[in-house]
Parts: structure tokens; C-alpha cells; sequence
């Protein structure tokens, strides 16, 4: 690791000034970016802190949305979520393990935007709103690509808004080494349609399956998306698994998600 | 039975209780004053031209005190080699130059190309971002076959080709083996690839060298399994140490797996420069460094095949194995497919003819060694894939092919085909006690279940042999090793009768601290906690071979019976002066001696007081004290045996394999403490379910490591799992040691990878997928998936 300047603003008005200097980088659980730094893969000269931030702390709901600070750890999504919007907190409970759940954050995880994350499947399958310093951002424009997405530079997401639908639910297939995404799929009802959003499977990160949302909107039941297939195209292929394989499992877990969504 | 536990008493590990308190004293929690710390630039290419080194900027960074590079070893040797194989044509191995740091050519990512000593080690590594090499990358040496085509590139300029050896086995029977194939009734054949490992144990390895120069004293702090071993090679052969001027310190390790069983270059390194720089000089791998400069493990591709006749008896077997010795011969890595792997081949089957052909392969990998098991689960792992496939074949069940062919147990001593001969054994007992345990019996009604659920359930099994006890030094030396393998005791009785031993086996999980105190508390009949085991340090211990191939209990602990009873005759002698009575009438008994027929006695404490405080002792025939050392050499090898059972269900729709019993029976001999074995099967069990389910060592086509931290390399956790029954009641005492004992530390990881596959082949053949006969390690969700839509 190299040597850097740690900035621990109290507010986020603080933050946003200390993001404006150069070399500044924002800081939420570090799950991710600490790690990268350890490997000297990451050189920020500033590290401003978002997680010692009040405001951007907490888990509201309030008419049919349930509001997220963006510097909540996976673990207080998963214990305060539950009564709003449990699919959404059985998600963040299943992430990494204890120690991530209570470092990593949900503002981290979208602002990252690692392709095989768990958080993006849920704000883009629930057609969620990332909050930022400067303006609301559509879930739908928010990811653009792997660890690419709509922000600004030196642009903080502050909450994500969640819709709460009829019934949610997501079935990752972990990756036998990282436990990440091979592939996760989130699948949520609401009264207007059915949004079904994958991650770990896609060269061009989170998407959303748009035949599987289709089929699913008309019968919500697993027989429902049998025999539909995602093309293996733009699927990742590695050490874990081919593109046709992920792509495979695609079907599979979104079966499952259907389930689980009861 | 003493009352802390003699022989046979699961005694609580002792050495747990630090363990477990966080008060382990491990490598790298030695610190020395003034140290400084070593980094290691090393290869980002597998191979590579070094047109030059700049230093300059490196070399005027804060707080660099020294960069070394190939040049300012010139003068010291390269890293010796521990084996030498001869071929098949008379021929010895061809051995390449490993010098301590990349000297002309990178040969793997991760090869040392240049040590900067600085104040701090992030000083270190920020030097060793300055230092600029110029390399002309070269095209990586990868493939084993491809390395040995015609004109393929060579990983040392300086060898005629790739090809460090082609050892037959045994060479005189390859026209007989040949004959047998072609009037075999039946022949099945499988080709299979025996996964790369990387050990990784707990603590990563760890190097401090210290020099003092008023005494010209060295002293290295290691990772090792076997310091004496560390001190023999580094010393003499590449730094020219004299022995009684380097001391070899291996505290605790946080595990080996035998990967700590070879000498370093980094142990050099740091030894040499101390001395250089004048302060100590420490270096802690990291987690991701290991991944590229500990020896890895396994890496062999095989073809396979078993003739049997019309009456499903094994009439040959045949193999043709290539094995990947890395970019260097690691310490012991040409002995590995051939002398470990080789002479297991005849299994526990009386098969009559055999012939193994292993080609070892130069590539530009990281160096290929042993790793738990060594040589014994490459050969298990194709042959009861093997066996299994045949019964398939053949339509008998894969339990009944291998108890027809199965030596029996009036066969003992039974000599193979390939060399060994086996003590003792009973193989249709371990397999009786596995399908007992593992409750075979109810097998089809678990499956049904399982089908309710949509889950394919298979049934595997896997019966292992394995040489142990390693080994008889002039045997192993006509095989062409470089060192003897004796093990070493000193026994210290001190005043008040309690007792230091003093061991050559390194114990770096084995719970040597407890299992060879109840040895010695057995003998005397004195309480354990009277006895402690000293390990590790060549500075108080006798000249020891180390730990590894399962050989501490049988050969160590051998040396311990052999120096106490040394001890015991000598206190008889002194007994019987204080008795009065001849040393013929003398018996021991609980810790007291008495004159047979009489109720004269003098407690152990009375006999060591007198030893130590000899005012009424012969001294005119007997000296003073109590203190005996041994070194014990073995006649043979030790061959534990034993059936495992696995037990699995398969995801049809992912592909992904559960475990959902393991069940192991096993023939250890006679067991010390049964606690302790039961521990060293499950970890052996978790490492080989490991290997079969999860662990990947895998390079890109540019000889970059794909696997190279636990992001990608899958390590086996708590629930990927079962609970595991384990047996080990089938006893068949070993003949030649004193303790008839067999040894228990690999045989987890021998004989589980087959079990494991074989269960998912079960599984899926039973389910119609009757062209699956076989799936490549790790058995990956992913793979069960192609395999089952291929």
C-alpha cells in the first residue's frame, strides 16, 4: 500500500468539498478498494471517508419506498430491511460473508459496480433510484457497463430509493472460490409488470432480461420462463464457468428466483 | 495405562491450548532488534531474456541498504536438487541450474530477479517498483507434450530438451506388460489429469537470517518442516556454511503440507545478506507471492490402461504419465512420479504385471514438489478411477472387481510387481468396515429420496495403499537420493525424573507434543505431563530428516522407543545397585522398579535422583546421568491401507456436486492416540475433497496464473463438507518398527479423490448419462454440466 491522506468528513457538504481537491478518492467499506490498494492496483493520494457520515446512514420507509443511506452496511440492510422489503434484506444478507456485511456498504457496492455484485441485481431489478449530491439517477441509466456507471467525477451517492414490490427474490449461484455472483438473479412483481435483472453473467455487467420479464408479467411461476434462453454471446467465460454454462444458468436461477419469490 | 494416557489415549493436543489462545509462536512473530526487511522482485512474465538490471534509482531510495541480484551470488551455489532419477535408458536425469536469483532468464512468473533490503519492507517494496529490468519476453514453455516435441522451445538453454527424465518401471517388464494387453480378454483405458495444487498453508513462508560476526555464527529462522535438512543443503551446498556455524530455527510453521519441506532461495537469500548488510534480515511471503514461489503440488497427465481376462481377473496394467516438474527441480520433485508414485501402482490388487512410464516435464511454471500424499494420490487417484471404470465396463459391481482381485491376507509379505514389498494388510476387512459405516446397504433407498427432490445420488469407492514411513536409507539411496532418511532422539531425563525429548521430526500440525510423550509415558509408566517434545532447532536437537510422507510416528517415534529403552536398560542398572539385587531380577512397572518375587522397590525419581546425584552408584562400571540418543533407520517402508465411501448428490439442473457423507476406513496399525489420527484423516479428507471438487491451479496461454489468490482458487470450507465417519479399528500391526505403527498423515488425501469422483460418475451413469465415464478434477459445477450436455 502505498502512503495516502485519510479525510473523515462529518457531513456530506464536507465531503463534497474534500472530493473536489485532486486525487481524492471516496471511501465507504473499502471491501473492494482496500484490497486493490493493498495490491498497490489502487494509488489514491486521498481517501475521503464516507461511513462516519450521518445523513448518509439508515434504513426509512415511507409510501411504498423504502430509503437506504448509501453508507448502510450490508448487514443493517439485512436486519432493517426486512420488515419493508425482504427480498431486497435477504439479498444483502447473503453477501460475502460476516465480516463484508459489516464493512461493505450498499453506496460502495453500486458505485463499483462490480459485474458479479449482488446489490446491482437488486436496484436495477427493482428499478430503484440512486441518489446522489447532485441529482436522482434511474437505475435503468445508472449502470453502464462492467464498474462503469452514469456518476460524475467526484459525484457521491447519498441513498438508494427502492420501490417495494408485490414479491422479490434472488438466487445467486456463487463462484466456488469468491462465493461472488457466478450468476445471481433478481426477480421482482410489482402491480404494473415484472423486472428480472442478472448479475455475474454479463460481459457488459448487470441487465435486465427482457423476454424473461415478459413471460414472468404475463404467469409469475418458474414453468413460466422454462425453455426461455439468454444468448451466450455476451456472457463471461473464465476458470468457473463457459459463456453457454453461465448463460444456462441464467434460466436456472431465475426459476429459482421466481420461487423463492413465493 | 498411566493416568494422563499412555498408548492408545485420545489425550487432548497440548499444544492446542497456544493454538487456540493465539499464543502460538510462529515464524513470523520473531523479530530480532536492527532487523531490516527483504522484497522480492520477481518475474510478471513465465518467460524471459534479461538484457539488463538498473539499480540507480532503486538503489538511492529512503532506507534501501542493499540490492542483490544473480551477480552478487556468483560466488555462492545454486539450489540443490535432493533426488536423482535415473531413466530408463541408463541415463540420469537432467538437471537444470537454479540459482538462488534469476540469473540471464526468467523461467516462471514469480522467479526473484532481485532482493532490496531496506529499513522497512514497504521501503522495500516501493524500491522495487524503481528497479528496471529489461527483458525480452520469450514464448512460454507451457503444454507437457508440446514441450516435448522437435524443436520446441527450451526453459534452460543449456539442456539438450525439456525432458528431465523417461523412467521406466520396471523396464524389464514392459515386453511381458505389452504381451499381456495383447491377449487381454478386456482392456479399459482412461486418460485423466491429476489437477496442479497449491498448499497453502496457514502461515505463509517466512525467512529471517542473522549473522554475528564476532563468531561467524549464522542463524536462519524458517518455515520448514525440517530444519536439519535446511541447514545441510543451505549450508553446505549453496553457501558454504560449515554445519556447526549455521543453526536452523523452525518454530512454530502454521502448517506445511509439504510445501516446507524444501530449501528456498529466499532462505539463502536472507542468510547470506545478513551478513552482507550486517543486521538481520527478514522476508514474510505474501499471500500472493506464495501463490507464485511455493512449490506446487500434483500436475500429471496420465494414460492409464488395465488388461484383465475372460474371468475379470487383472492380468497387467500399463501407464504412461507426464509430470510437471516446473521451471526447477525442487527438492525432492524428480522422486515424486517415480519412486512415490511408481512403486504404488500394483495397488492392493495382485495384478501380476505392470509397467509405468513417467516422462518429467521442464515448463515455465512455478517448481512442482510433494504435497500431502506425494506421488501415492496421483497413483491411487488414476487407479481406482481405473477399477471403477472397468467394473463399469464389465457390468459387475465396482466393490466385487476389486475384492476378486484384492490381495489376500495370507499373501503377506507380499511382493508387487513394481518393487515394494507389503508387511502386512487385510483389504477386504477395511472394505467390509467401510460398506458396514458408510451403511451401503441402504444406499438405493437414500437415492429414491433423492430422486423425490430432483437430485441424482451416487455412491463412490475408492480403496487405497500407500508407503509410508519413510524410508530405508540405503534403499533410497541406490534410488538415487541424496540424503539418508533415518530419524533422530535424544532423551534427557533430568534430576527429578522428568523428561525432555529431544526429536529430529518437525511437528507443524501433527500433535508430535502430545502423541509422543504418551510413547515415552507408555514406557516408563510415568504420568505424560512428566514428558516434554523439543523440535525444530538444529541447536539442541540431534541431526533429524524432517516431517513428511506420513513418516514421524513410525520412524521418529521409533528412534524415541529405541533411546528409552537405552534409558530404561541403563536405569534397570541403576535400579539394581540401589536394590541390591541383579539387574537380571530388575522389572519395570508404573514407574517403579522392583526385584522381581520381592516387594523391594525404587521409584523412577529414586533411579534418576541417584543417576544425577550419584553417591551411591557404580561408577566404577556405570557413568553418571541419564541421557541416551538413537537414530533409527527402518527396513522397510510402512504401507497404511483403507476403503473410503462417498457419498454424493448432483444438481442436475447446475451441475453442482454435494457431499453429503465420507465415510473412512482405514488400517493404520497400532494408533497412539486415536483422537489424533481421527483429526489428521479429516484434514487429509478435506484436502483431497478439496482437490476433487475445487482446487484449480491453472495457467493462461501466457503462462500467467489464473488461480493465483483465494479469489479464484477455491479453497474447501466448512460447508462444502459432510460430517465425516471415520474408522480405523481394522489393525494389522506393521512388522519392522517397534511401535506397529503405519502412520496416518496422508491418507485423507490419497485415497478420497477417486472416492469422490467415482460417486459422481455413479451418480450420473445412474441417471442415464451413460456416456459420462469420466470428468477431469476439479470436478466444478461447470464441468459436471458440460459433461452431462456434452
Amino acid at each position: 500500500m502505498y502512503d495516502f491522506e485519510l479525510v473523515k468528513p462529518a457531513s456530506l457538504a464536507e465531503a463534497v468539498k474534500a472530493m473536489g481537491d485532486d486525487g481524492a478518492q471516496a471511501l465507504a467499506g473499502g471491501q473492494t478498494l482496500v484490497p486493490t490498494m493493498k495490491q498497490r492496483l489502487a494509488s489514491p493520494e486521498r481517501l475521503v471517508s464516507l461511513t462516519g457520515i450521518a445523513e448518509l446512514q439508515g434504513v426509512s420507509a415511507a409510501e411504498g419506498r423504502v430509503t437506504i443511506g448509501a453508507a448502510t452496511c450490508h448487514a443493517d440492510v439485512a436486519a432493517k430491511a426486512a420488515a419493508h422489503y425482504p427480498g431486497l434484506a435477504a439479498l444483502a444478507g447473503q453477501i460475502g460473508d460476516p465480516a463484508v456485511r459489516n464493512r461493505g456498504t450498499i453506496g460502495g457496492s453500486l458505485a463499483n459496480n462490480d459485474p458479479s455484485a449482488c446489490y446491482p441485481a437488486a436496484a436495477l431489478g427493482s428499478g430503484a433510484t440512486i441518489v446522489t449530491n447532485t441529482r436522482d439517477i434511474a437505475a435503468d441509466d445508472y449502470f453502464q457497463g462492467m464498474f462503469a456507471t452514469a456518476l460524475e467525477e467526484g459525484e457521491i451517492i447519498t441513498a438508494v430509493r427502492f420501490p417495494v414490490p408485490q414479491a422479490a427474490g434472488y438466487v445467486k449461484f456463487a463462484q466456488p472460490a469468491s462465493r461472488f455472483a457466478l450468476v445471481g438473479v433478481f426477480v421482482a412483481r410489482f402491480a404494473d409488470g415484472v423486472r428480472v435483472a442478472v448479475t455475474g453473467a454479463s460481459n457488459n455487467g448487470v441487465f435486465r432480461w427482457a423476454e424473461a420479464e415478459a413471460a414472468l408479467s404475463g404467469d409469475f411461476s418458474a414453468d413460466a420462463v422454462t425453455g426461455l434462453t439468454v444468448p451466450a454471446d455476451d456472457m463471461i467465460a473464465d476458470l468457473h464457468g463457459s459463456a453457454e454454462y453461465r448463460a444456462h444458468l441464467v434460466g436456472v436461477m431465475t426459476a429459482r428466483a421466481v420461487r423463492a419469490a413465493g | 495405562m498411566p493416568k494422563d494416557g499412555g498408548i492408545g489415549a485420545s489425550t487432548k493436543r497440548r499444544e492446542d491450548m497456544r493454538f487456540l489462545t493465539g499464543k502460538g509462536r510462529y515464524t513470523d512473530d520473531i523479530n530480532i532488534r536492527g532487523q531490516v526487511h527483504a522484497h522480492f522482485l520477481r518475474s510478471d512474465v513465465a518467460h524471459g531474456r534479461i538484457n539488463g538490471i538498473d539499480l540507480s534509482a532503486a538503489e538511492a531510495m529512503p532506507g534501501v541498504l542493499r540490492i542483490l541480484t544473480a551477480a552478487d551470488f556468483a560466488a555462492v551455489g545454486g539450489i540443490p536438487c535432493g533426488w536423482q532419477v535415473t531413466d530408463r535408458h541408463g541415463q540420469v536425469m537432467q538437471e537444470p541450474k537454479h540459482p538462488v536469483l534469476a540469473d540471464g532468464k526468467v523461467r516462471h512468473v514469480g522467479d526473484p530477479i532481485a532482493m532490496i533490503i531496506a529499513e522497512t519492507y514497504e521501503q522495500a517494496r516501493d524500491a522495487a517498483e524503481a528497479v528496471l529490468v529489461d527483458i525480452t519476453e520469450l514464448t512460454p514453455v507451457l503444454d507437457m507434450k508440446a514441450a516435448l516435441a522437435e524443436g520446441a522451445v527450451k526453459v534452460h538453454d543449456d539442456l539438450t530438451s525439456n525432458l528431465c527424465y523417461d523412467w521406466g518401471f520396471v523396464e524389464e517388464n514392459k515386453a511381458a506388460v505389452d504381451a499381456a494387453f495383447a491377449k487381454a480378454a478386456h482392456v479399459t483405458t482412461l486418460e485423466l489429469v491429476n489437477n496442479r495444487l497449491v498448499a497453502n498453508p496457514m502461515e505463509p513462508r517466512v525467512a529471517v537470517g542473522d549473522f554475528e560476526s564476532h563468531s561467524d555464527q549464522y542463524t536462519l529462522y524458517t518455515t520448514s518442516q525440517n530444519p536439519h535438512v535446511i541447514r545441510l543443503l543451505m549450508g553446505a551446498f549453496v553457501l558454504g556454511i560449515p554445519e556447526h556455524k549455521l543453526r536452523v530455527v523452525a518454530p512454530d510453521v502454521g502448517g506445511g503440507f509439504g510445501s516446507k519441506i524444501y530449501h528456498y532461495a529466499e532462505e539463502a537469500a536472507v542468510t547470506f545478506a545478513a551478513r552482507l548488510v550486517g543486521r538481520p534480515v527478514k522476508w514474510t511471503s505474501s499471500r500472493s507471492e506464495a501463490f507464485i514461489s511455493d512449490a506446487h503440488g500434483r500436475d500429471h497427465v496420465t494414460k492409464i490402461e488395465l488388461a484383465l481376462d475372460d474371468e475379470n481377473n487383472f492380468t497387467a496394467l500399463r501407464t504412461d504419465t507426464y509430470a510437471n516438474m516446473g521451471a526447477y527441480l525442487s527438492t525432492f520433485a524428480p522422486s515424486i512420479p517415480t519412486w512415490l508414485h511408481g512403486t504404488l501402482m500394483a495397488g492392493n490388487y495382485k495384478t501380476p504385471l505392470i509397467y509405468v512410464n513417467v516422462k518429467a516435464v521442464f515448463t515455465n511454471t512455478v517448481p512442482v514438489d510433494a504435497y500431502r500424499g506425494a506421488g501415492r494420490p496421483e497413483a491411487t487417484f488414476q487407479l481406482e478411477r481405473l477399477v471403477d471404470k472397468a467394473a463399469r465396463e464389465l457390468g459387475v459391481d465396482p466393490v466385487d472387481l476389486r475384492r476378486q482381485n484384492f490381495i489376500t491376507p495370507d499373501m503377506f509379505p507380499y511382493q508387487t510387481p513394481v518393487a515394494v514389498v507389503y508387511d502386512t494388510g487385510n483389504y477386504q476387512a477395511t472394505m467390509d468396515k467401510l460398506l458396514e459405516i458408510s451403511d451401503h446397504a441402504g444406499f438405493e433407498a437414500r437415492r429414491a429420496e433423492s430422486a423425490t427432490r430432483g437430485k441424482l445420488r451416487g455412491f463412490g469407492i475408492a480403496h487405497y495403499i500407500e508407503a509410508c514411513g519413510i524410508a530405508p536409507s540405503n534403499l533410497v539411496g541406490q534410488l538415487g537420493a541424496r540424503a539418508g532418511l533415518y530419524e533422530s532422539a535424544t532423551v534427557r531425563v533430568n534430576a527429578t525424573g522428568s523428561i525432555s525429548v529431544y526429536t529430529g521430526s518437525h511437528s507443524h500440525g501433527q500433535g508430535h507434543e502430545t502423541s509422543f510423550a504418551q510413547v515415552v509415558a507408555e514406557m516408563i509408566g510415568i504420568d505424560a505431563n512428566q514428558i516434554d517434545i523439543v523440535h525444530g532447532d538444529t541447536s539442541n536437537t540431534p541431526m533429524g530428516m524432517g516431517t513428511y510422507g506420513s513418516r514421524s510416528l513410525a520412524v521418529g517415534g521409533s528412534a524415541i522407543v529405541k533411546a528409552t529403552n537405552k534409558i530404561i536398560n541403563k536405569a534397570k542398572k541403576i535400579a539394581a545397585h540401589l536394590l541390591e539385587a541383579s539387574e537380571a531380577d530388575i522389572e519395570l512397572k508404573d514407574g517403579k522398579f522392583a526385584v522381581a518375587g520381592t516387594d523391594k522397590s525404587v521409584d523412577w525419581a529414586g533411579v534418576t535422583l541417584a543417576a544425577y546425584v550419584p553417591h551411591n552408584y557404580p561408577l566404577e562400571s556405570l557413568e553418571p546421568g541419564l541421557e541416551e540418543t538413537a537414530f533409527y533407520d527402518p527396513s522397510n517402508f510402512t504401507y497404511p491401507s483403507g476403503a473410503y465411501g462417498c457419498e454424493v448428490e448432483v444438481d442436475p439442473d447446475t451441475g453442482k456436486v454435494q457431499v453429503l457423507s465420507f465415510a473412512a476406513a482405514d488400517d493404520f496399525g497400532n494408533i497412539v492416540n486415536p483422537m489424533i489420527v481421527e483429526g489428521q484423516v479429516q484434514g487429509g479428507l478435506a484436502q483431497g475433497i478439496g482437490q476433487a471438487l475445487l482446487e484449480n491451479c491453472a495457467y493462461d496461454g501466457n503462462g500467467q496464473l489464473l488461480s493465483g489468490s483465494f479469489m479464484d482458487y477455491a479453497m474447501p470450507r466448512a460447508d462444502d463438507l459432510p460430517m465425516f465417519t471415520v474408522d480405523h479399528s481394522c489393525i494389522t500391526p506393521c512388522t519392522h518398527n517397534p511401535l506397529g505403527v503405519k502412520g496416518c498423515g496422508e491418507a485423507g488425501a490419497i485415497g478420497s479423490p477417486p472416492a469422490v469422483v467415482n460417486a459422481v460418475i455413479d451418480a450420473l451413469q445412474r441417471a442415464g448419462h451413460a456416456h459420462v465415464t469420466h470428468i477431469d478434477m476439479p470436478v466444478t459445477p461447470a464441468r459436471v454440466w458440460a459433461a452431462m450436455n456434452g
